[in-house]
C-alpha cells in the first residue's frame, strides 16, 4: 500500500495481495480501507435495489416485479444503506481519522476492531441470502413492524440474527471508538481541542452503545414471539403491536442522528479549511451536538403520530421533535458564519460539503413539517416521508462521507484525484439527486403511499422524472469509483498538508500516511 | 503503558455492560410503558373503568348515544362471529346487555381471545364493560354456535361531543398456545 516512514522501526505491511494480511490485520488503516470498500460494495447491491424498485415506478401498473418482491426490495435497500453502507462509512473513516487525529499510534482495541469489521460480510451475506429462501426475503419494511413482519416466511430467523451480528458490529466498534478517544490522546489534546470530527464521533459512539441493543432486545422479542409462544406484540395473548413500535422508535431516532451526526464532524473539518477561516463557535458545536444526541431520545413518538396516541404525548412529541431544529440550527448557522468573508475556493470536497448543507437543510425543513403533529396525519407513510429522508440521508450522510472521501483521499493514498473527474462527479450527483427526490415531495403531498408497487395515474410524470434521476445519480457513482482506483494508482503526489489551509495532526504526516501513525505522541501547540 | 492498557480494558469493560444493561432496558421498556401510562393516567384498565362505580351514577335519560358493534377476524382465525345488535341507542348510565354468536364450523375444538377495541379514543374510558367475553378466552367444539354474552354501560361523564362510539372486537386463534400451556398445566399436575 505504503512506504513507511523513515526511521519506522515497526513491521511493513505485508504486501497488499496477500489475503492473510487483510483477514488478520490489526492495523487501524487497514481496517478502515475495508470497512470503505466493504460499504462502497454494499452501496452498489443496495442501489441495484432502489434501481428495481424505480424501474417497477417508472409507470403506473404492475410490470416488472411482483409484489411481494417489490416489497422486499424496499425493505432490503433501506436495511442495506443503513446498517451496510453508511455505518460501516463512518466507522471506515473513524478508524482510518481518529488516530491520526488525536496523535495516536492506532486504535485502543486493535484485535476487537478486527472482529466488529470481519462479522459484517458474514453478516450481509446472511441477510442477502434470504432473498433466496421460501417464502422470499424480509418484506415488511425496515421498521420490522409486527403483526407484518411475522409473516416473513423461512427468512425470519436469518434477518433477526444478521441484525444482531449488525449491531454486535457497531456496538464493538462504538467500544474501540470511546476507548480510544478517551484514552489514547496525545499530551495536551484536551478534549476542547479536539477535532470536531471526533468529537461527533465520540457522541455517535454513546448513542450506539445506548440503542443498539435496545434494538436487539425488539427483534429478539420478535423472534421470540413468532417461535416460542411470548405475547410482546401478540394481541392475543395480552400483549400490543404498537410497544413494538415504540421500543423500535426508541431505538430508531437516535439511529438516524447515528447516521448524521459524523456528517457534521465531516463538514465541519472540510469548510474552515476551503473558507480559509478557523471554524466560527467550535464550543457552540460541541455543544449542540450533544444537545442533539440528548434530545434524540426524546423524540421517537414522531414516527407514531397516528397510532392513536393521547393528546399529551402528540404534544410533547410534537414540540420535543421541534426543538431539535434549534440545535441543529445552530449548526447550519456556524458553518456559513465560517464562510462568511473566508477566501473561499471550491475543489470537490467543498462542493459535496456546501451541497450538503444546502441539501441537508432542505430535508431539515421537510422534518419541521412532519413534525407537526396534525399535518402528519396526511403526510405519515407517504411518498413526503420518502423525500425527507432522503433528503437527509443521501445529499446528507452519504454526500458527507464522498466529501471526506474526497478530503482525506490525498493522505490515504498520497496521490492527488482528478480535480476535473471529482467536480463532474459533483455536478450529477447533485442534479440527479435533486431529480430523483424533489418531485417526492409533490407526490407525497398529493397522497402518493410509500411501499407500494402501483400508483394512481396522476403520478406518472413525477415518477418517471425520479426514475431516470435515480438511474443517473447511480451511473455518477461508478464514476466515483473510476476516480478513486485512477487516484490511488497514480496522480499528482500530495504533498503532507495537501490542502493549503488544512488544520490538524493529520496534515503533520507525510502523504501517504505512514502505516503507524505516530509511534511518539506529537507535540500539541 | 500497561498502565494505559488496563484502564482501556477497564473503560471498555464498562461500555460493554452498559451494552448489557441496555439490551435488558429494552426489555424493561415493555412494563416501564405500562407503568408510565398509569402513572400520567395516559391509558387506563378495564378494571379502572368498572371501577367508576356503577351505582352511583344516575341513568341520564335525556341523553342517547348511538354505540356500533364490529367484529373482525385476526389473519388465520375461521370463527364466523357477528353480534346480535350492529346498532343500539342507549342511555348513558344505564346498563345494557347483548350478545356475540360465534360458530365454529371447524372440524377440530378451538380456542379463541376477543381483544376489544373503542373509537373514538375519547370514548375509551368511558365504555365501561361489566361482562364480556373477551374477559377469557373462549372454547367451542367443532361445528357448534355459542352465543356469548356482553354488558356493558357508558359511563354519563361521555364527554358531551361524542354521539357515536364504536366498539369492535377482534377474534384471535390461540387453540395451539392454549393446548400448550394446558400440556404444560397437565405435566405440572402430573408431578
Ligand atoms: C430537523 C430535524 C428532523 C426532524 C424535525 C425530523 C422529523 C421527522 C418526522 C416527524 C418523521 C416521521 C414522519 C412520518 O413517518 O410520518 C421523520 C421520518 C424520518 N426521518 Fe427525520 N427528522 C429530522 C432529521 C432527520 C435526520 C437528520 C435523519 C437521518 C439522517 C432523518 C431520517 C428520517 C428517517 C429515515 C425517517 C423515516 C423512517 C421510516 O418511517 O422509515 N431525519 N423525520
Ligand atoms: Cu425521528
Amino acid at each position: 500500500m505504503s512506504t513507511v516512514a523513515a526511521g519506522d522501526h515497526h513491521d511493513h505491511p505485508e504486501s497488499p495481495y496477500s489475503i492473510k494480511r487483510w483477514l488478520f490485520t490489526t492495523n487501524h488503516k487497514d481496517i478502515g480501507t475495508l470497512y470503505l470498500w466493504f460499504s462502497f460494495i454494499m452501496f452498489l447491491i443496495g442501489g441495484v435495489m432502489a434501481l428495481v424498485i424505480r424501474t417497477e415506478l417508472f409507470q403506473p401498473g404492475l410490470q416488472f416485479v411482483d409484489p411481494q418482491f417489490f416489497n422486499s426490495m424496499t425493505t432490503m435497500h433501506a436495511i442495506m444503506m443503513i446498517f451496510g453502507v453508511v455505518m460501516p462509512a463512518f466507522t471506515g473513516l473513524a478508524n482510518w481519522l481518529i488516530p491520526m487525529m488525536i496523535g495516536a499510534p492506532d486504535m485502543a482495541l486493535p484485535r476487537m476492531n478486527n472482529w466488529s469489521f470481519w462479522i459484517l460480510p458474514f453478516a450481509f451475506a446472511m441477510m442477502l441470502s434470504t432473498l433466496f429462501m421460501d417464502g422470499g426475503g424480509p418484506a415488511g419494511g425496515w421498521t420490522l413492524y409486527p403483526p407484518l413482519t411475522l409473516q416473513t416466511g423461512d427468512a425470519l430467523p436469518f434477518v433477526i440474527l444478521s441484525m444482531h451480528f449488525m449491531g454486535l458490529s457497531s456496538i464493538m466498534g462504538a467500544i474501540n471508538v470511546v476507548a480510544t478517544v478517551l484514552n489514547m490522546r496525545a499530551p495536551g489534546m484536551t478534549l476542547m481541542k479536539m477535532p470536531l470530527f471526533v468529537w461527533t464521533w465520540l457522541i455517535t459512539a454513546y448513542l450506539l452503545i445506548a440503542v443498539m441493543p435496545v434494538l436487539a432486545g425488539g427483534i429478539t422479542m420478535l423472534l421470540t414471539d413468532k417461535y416460542f409462544g411470548t405475547s410482546f406484540f401478540n394481541a392475543a395473548g395480552g400483549g400490543d403491536p404498537v410497544m413494538f413500535q415504540h421500543i423500535f422508535w426508541f431505538f430508531g431516532h437516535p439511529e438516524v442522528y447515528i447516521l448524521i451526526l459524523p456528517s457534521f464532524g465531516v463538514v465541519s473539518s472540510i469548510i474552515p479549511t476551503f473558507a480559509r477561516k478557523p471554524l466560527f463557535g467550535y464550543a457552540s458545536m460541541v455543544y449542540a451536538t450533544g444537545a442533539i444526541a440528548f434530545l434524540s431520545f426524546i423524540v421517537w413518538a414522531h414516527h407514531m403520530f397516528t397510532v392513536g396516541m393521547p393528546l399529551a404525548g402528540e404534544l410533547f412529541f410534537m414540540f420535543a421533535t421541534m426543538l431539535i431544529a434549534v440545535p441543529t440550527g445552530v449548526k447550519v448557522f456556524n458553518w456559513i458564519a465560517t464562510m462568511w468573508r473566508g477566501s473561499m475556493t471550491f475543489e470537490t470536497p467543498m462542493l459535496f460539503a456546501l451541497g450538503f448543507i444546502v441539501m441537508f437543510s432542505i430535508g431539515g425543513f421537510s422534518g419541521l413539517m412532519l413534525a407537526l403533529a396534525p399535518v402528519d396525519f396526511q403526510y405519515h407513510d407517504t411518498y413526503f416521508v420518502v423525500a425527507h429522508f432522503h433528503y437527509v440521508l443521501v445529499p446528507g450522510s452519504i454526500f458527507a462521507i464522498i466529501a471526506a472521501v474526497y478530503y482525506w483521499l490525498p493522505k490515504w493514498c498520497g496521490n492527488m484525484y482528478s480535480e476535473g473527474l471529482g467536480k463532474t462527479h459533483f455536478w450529477l450527483s447533485t442534479i440527479f439527486v435533486n431529480l430523483t427526490f424533489f418531485p417526492m415531495h409533490f407526490v407525497g403531498l398529493a397522497g402518493m403511499p410509500r411501499r407500494i408497487p402501483d400508483y394512481a395515474l396522476q403520478f406518472s410524470d413525477y415518477n418517471m422524472m425520479a426514475t431516470i434521476g435515480a438511474f443517473g445519480f447511480g451511473l455518477s457513482q461508478l464514476l466515483f469509483l473510476v476516480l478513486v482506483i485512477k487516484a490511488i494508482r497514480s496522480g499528482n503526489k500530495a504533498t503532507s498538508q495537501v490542502w493549503e489551509d488544512a488544520e490538524g495532526l493529520e496534515w503533520t504526516l507525510p502523504s501517504p500516511a505512514p502505516y503507524h501513525s505516530f509511534s511518539t505522541p506529537p507535540a500539541i501547540k | 503503558m500497561s498502565d494505559k492498557t488496563s484502564k482501556t480494558t477497564r473503560g471498555a469493560t464498562k461500555l460493554a455492560l452498559a451494552a448489557v444493561f441496555m439490551f435488558s432496558f429494552g426489555y424493561l421498556l415493555v412494563p416501564l410503558y405500562d407503568v408510565f401510562c398509569d402513572l400520567t393516567g395516559l391509558r387506563f384498565t378495564d378494571e379502572e373503568a368498572v371501577a367508576l362505580s356503577p351505582q352511583e351514577l344516575e341513568e341520564d335519560t335525556s341523553r342517547l348515544v348511538t354505540i356500533q358493534f364490529d367484529v373482525s377476524m385476526n389473519q388465520g382465525m375461521s370463527w364466523h362471529v357477528k353480534p346480535e345488535m350492529q346498532v343500539m341507542e342507549v342511555h348513558p348510565g344505564r346498563v345494557y346487555t347483548t350478545f356475540y354468536s360465534a360458530s365454529n364450523r371447524t372440524v377440530g375444538e378451538m380456542v379463541g381471545q376477543a381483544v376489544p377495541s373503542v373509537a373514538p379514543i375519547a370514548a375509551n374510558k368511558y365504555l365501561v364493560k361489566t361482562e364480556c367475553f373477551c374477559f377469557d378466552n373462549q372454547t367451542i367444539a367443532a361445528g357448534e354456535t355459542v352465543n356469548m354474552p356482553l354488558s356493558f354501560m357508558l359511563n354519563p361523564r361521555l364527554p358531551p361531543n361524542v354521539n357515536l362510539v364504536t366498539l369492535s372486537y377482534t377474534f384471535f386463534d390461540i387453540t395451539k398456545n392454549a393446548s400448550a400451556e394446558n400440556q404444560l398445566d397437565s405435566v405440572l399436575a402430573y408431578k
